[in-house]
């Protein structure tokens, strides 16, 4: 148990944890401080400015009486102390703050009504809520150019208000250290070093600056007018997925509580706006697992490299193949669940329905920007013959879809998936947080090591936290009567990747065997329920919500093991051989190379 | 200085700057003391060396460009064989510097912290050169040309690219 302080704020008592910043103090008090660059996920900044309170100090004259200091603390970075007593308002903070604001906005571009985050910005409701109507000084907005290089994300410096969120995400949260502070004072720019463009950076593409970002200045590459005009294509037979956790995150949009399960209404919205056939990820993730674990198994058998690392997540791939090549032999070479989805869509189901797979239009709908590259990452992405997803659309842009088109999914009674490749079993559904992916692979590798129907557990508690590392031993009897343990490390926020790959060098040093045999990486923190796609306002208390949403729904599965949904059955019974068969390696399975930091 | 090197040259990591780099490399403040060394070797940092001693550091490329953009000492392109120096310090400033500055500019149709396209000049605004009773002051290839006024402009623009052709 941390040590506590007590301190007054606004006259009100409040105990806090010490080492709480007075931001944090503040809120336990009641009082939100305004404030632009601070987010709860990151190390304070003290940009911004607006965050300022003062202290009631003794007198010097008289030491008997308090008086309010006239120095102006930075409430994000200024620790709580006992005895503190703190004014988080006053008249003249308030002018200081708008002040701060209006100096902002004498730098910030005044499009609102054309800007991607048009009701959802930071800086626009702050504007709002001090009531400025003007801006007493000359405005003088910087003329950089956006830079649209990536497919995934637009970098926006005239909008940026320097407040370094994204900066810190992507170095510290992230390890990615594509963008940095260039230049200085006014002409500080938010981009990659060397003049290098976004694509050409050692982005891996995450999205975590764009949820981060209190403004317009960092956003998705909106696809959804491509997506609108294949829906109206009768020559376009339209066919949609949807990952685990956008049924858990896309309802926020809508007024519901983060977490809420909106998957039938999810489908009855993507039905109602024009896809042929709905289908759900969360079948491709149950495929994921018929391969990957049996991949797992024959590794743990000798045959290939150890420990596997999962390759669900495009973000910590493409990390993998810029920042750790020699760990490239240790991805599992199994696709992700969206491109086992698609490729099925374009093969399977194709064959099955008797539709030429170019007249196919997949769509996926997903929590995540890097899987926006991910679609067109190697050759292996078309499987099919043809680019086998087409468009990836993020939670947010299918919520303003769905708005444009008049649609509130919320609102709407909820329908069932269709058929052949929308039912899932409960492993499914939880590889939308850390942990679930792991947690799936060993409940279904459980079964096929021991031959028992179903493991003991089947909800791994050691690794359902949000720890950054999470560490565990399944100890799975075999056949023959003997025991193997499976050591497993689950890690999440790619800045935890590097600590456990050193773990694994140092092994690989020492000629040991490694420490782990199956080691699952999500890049976002909490996994994809925290992606770069979705809805804005992510923290750890949205994370934990959306969480306990998958979980939930993992709970209400009858089915809770991949090899037991019945249609995974159908599909191997029927159209596949065997899990790791010459068609799954063909439609199934990738490969990884190294990729160059900054390209050209 | 005698480096006629082109500009598409691809850039080559010197033997001295190496010898410091093993020096400097697990010393406390390496990455500054190694960008001085080699703003001071090829007049500013070229990419390639960045790229080299992020790889050597092992410090991201990204946190290397933001120190070099933060300081003014170091340029990202390289200087022209004459290096022409305007002080903006208050005395040169109050006495007409930003007029010769933009004279300069005029004629070598190039802006401060720019290099005209053969190679020749390259202009620069410094803060006092600590000789006030010269003001305004220009300082070229460390020449120092007191009470300059702007119509001694193009005759220095002359003298030094005659002085080349010697």
């Amino acid at each position: 148990m941390a040590n506590m302080i007590h301190l007054e704020i606004n006259g009100k008592s409040v105990e806090v944890p010490q080492g709480t910043n007075l931001l944090n103090a503040a809120r336990a008090a009641g009082i939100n401080i305004p404030n632009l660059c601070y987010h709860p996920d990151l190390k304070p900044g003290a940009a911004c400015g607006l965050c300022i309170c003062r202290q009631l100090v003794p007198d010097r004259k008289d030491p008997s009486k308090l008086v309010v200091s006239p120095k102006m603390l930075r409430a994000c970075c200024t620790e709580a102390t006992e005895g503190m007593k703190i004014i988080t308002h006053d008249p003249e903070i308030s002018a200081v703050r708008k002040t701060v604001l209006e100096l902002i906005l004498a730098n910030h571009p005044n499009e609102c009504l054309q800007c991607r985050r048009n009701g959802s910005c930071e800086l626009q409701s702050m504007a709002a809520a001090f009531g400025i109507l003007n801006v007493p000084f000359p405005t003088e907005v910087s003329v950089a150019t956006p830079d649209a290089s990536s497919c995934s994300i637009v970098l926006d410096p005239r909008k940026c208000i320097k407040c370094g969120r994204c900066v810190e995400v992507c170095q510290h949260m992230q390890d990615v250290w594509a963008l940095e502070f260039i230049g200085r004072g006014e002409k500080t720019l938010m981009k990659p070093a060397a003049d290098a463009s976004l694509t050409n950076s050692p982005c891996v593409r995450c999205g975590q600056c764009i949820t981060h970002c209190p403004v317009g200045a960092i956003f998705e590459k909106d696809d959804t007018i491509r997506v609108a005009k294949a829906l109206q294509d009768p020559s376009k037979y339209c066919v949609v997925q949807m990952a685990p956790s956008v049924r858990v995150a896309l309802g926020e949009e809508f007024g519901l509580p983060s977490g809420s399960i909106v998957t039938g209404q999810l489908y009855a919205a993507l039905r109602a706006m024009g896809y042929k056939k709905v289908f759900d990820t969360n079948f491709g993730a149950d495929a994921t697992i018929m391969e990957e674990g049996f991949e797992f198994i024959e590794r743990l058998n000798g045959k290939g490299a150890m420990p596997q690392f999962t390759s669900c997540c495009p973000g910590w791939v493409d990390w993998c193949e810029k920042y750790a090549p020699d760990f490239l032999e240790n991805l599992s070479t199994t696709k992700s669940p969206m491109q086992i989805e698609s490729a099925l869509i374009k093969t399977y189901f194709a064959e099955r329905e008797g539709i030429d797979p170019k007249d196919i239009f997949v769509v996926a709908i997903m929590p995540c920007t890097a899987k926006k590259w991910e679609i067109k990452r190697s050759k292996e992405m078309a499987a099919s013959g043809q680019q086998d997803t087409d468009v990836v659309l993020t939670t947010r842009e299918l919520a303003r879809m769905c708005k444009t088109f008049g649609i509130d999914p919320s609102a709407l009674p909820e329908e069932p998936v269709d058929s052949l490749l929308g039912t899932y079993s409960g492993a499914g559904t939880i590889f939308g947080f850390t942990g679930g992916v792991m947690e799936a692979a060993l409940r279904t590798a459980y079964c096929v090591v021991s031959g028992e129907a179903t493991p003991p557990v089947l909800e791994f508690k050691d690794i359902r936290t949000m720890e950054g590392i999470k560490e565990a031993t399944i100890t799975i009897p075999k056949k023959d009567g003997t025991k193997v343990d499976v050591k497993v490390a689950v890690v999440h926020q790619l800045s935890n990747v590097e600590p456990v790959l050193e773990q694994i060098r140092s092994d690989r040093a020492a000629g040991v065997k490694p420490r782990y045999d199956f080691v699952e990486v999500m890049a976002c923190r909490g996994g994809c329920i925290g992606g770069g796609g979705q809805p804005y306002g992510t923290t750890d208390e949205v994370r934990a919500n959306r969480t306990k949403g998958l979980m939930t729904d993992d709970e209400r599965c009858t089915v809770r093991l991949s090899h037991e949904n019945p249609e995974i059955k159908t599909l191997y019974s029927s159209y596949l051989e065997a899990p790791l068969c010459e068609k799954s390696h063909h439609l199934l399975h990738t490969t990884y190379s190294q990729r160059q930091p900054y390209a050209n | 200085m005698s480096d006629s090197q082109n500009a598409n040259d691809i850039v080559q990591m010197t033997p001295v700057l190496q010898a410091f780099i093993d020096e400097w490399k697990d010393k406390q403040g390496n990455l500054i003391m190694i960008l001085h060394q080699v703003q001071e070797i090829y007049g500013y940092i070229p990419r390639e060396i960045a790229i080299e001693i992020s790889k050597q550091l092992h410090v991201s490329l990204a946190k290397i460009y933001g120190v070099v953009t933060f300081y003014n000492f170091f340029k990202l392109q390289k200087a022209g064989r004459n290096k022409i120096q305007v002080c903006m310090g208050t005395a040169c400033y109050l006495r007409g510097g930003e007029d010769i500055l933009l004279e300069f500019e005029k004629q070598l149709g190039v802006g401060v912290n720019a290099t005209t396209g053969d190679g020749a000049f390259s202009i620069e605004a410094v803060r006092c050169l600590g000789c006030c009773g010269l003001a305004p002051v220009v300082v070229i290839n460390g020449n120092v040309h007191g009470r300059a006024t702007t119509k001694q402009v193009a005759g220095l623009i002359a003298q030094y690219r005659k002085a080349e052709s010697v």
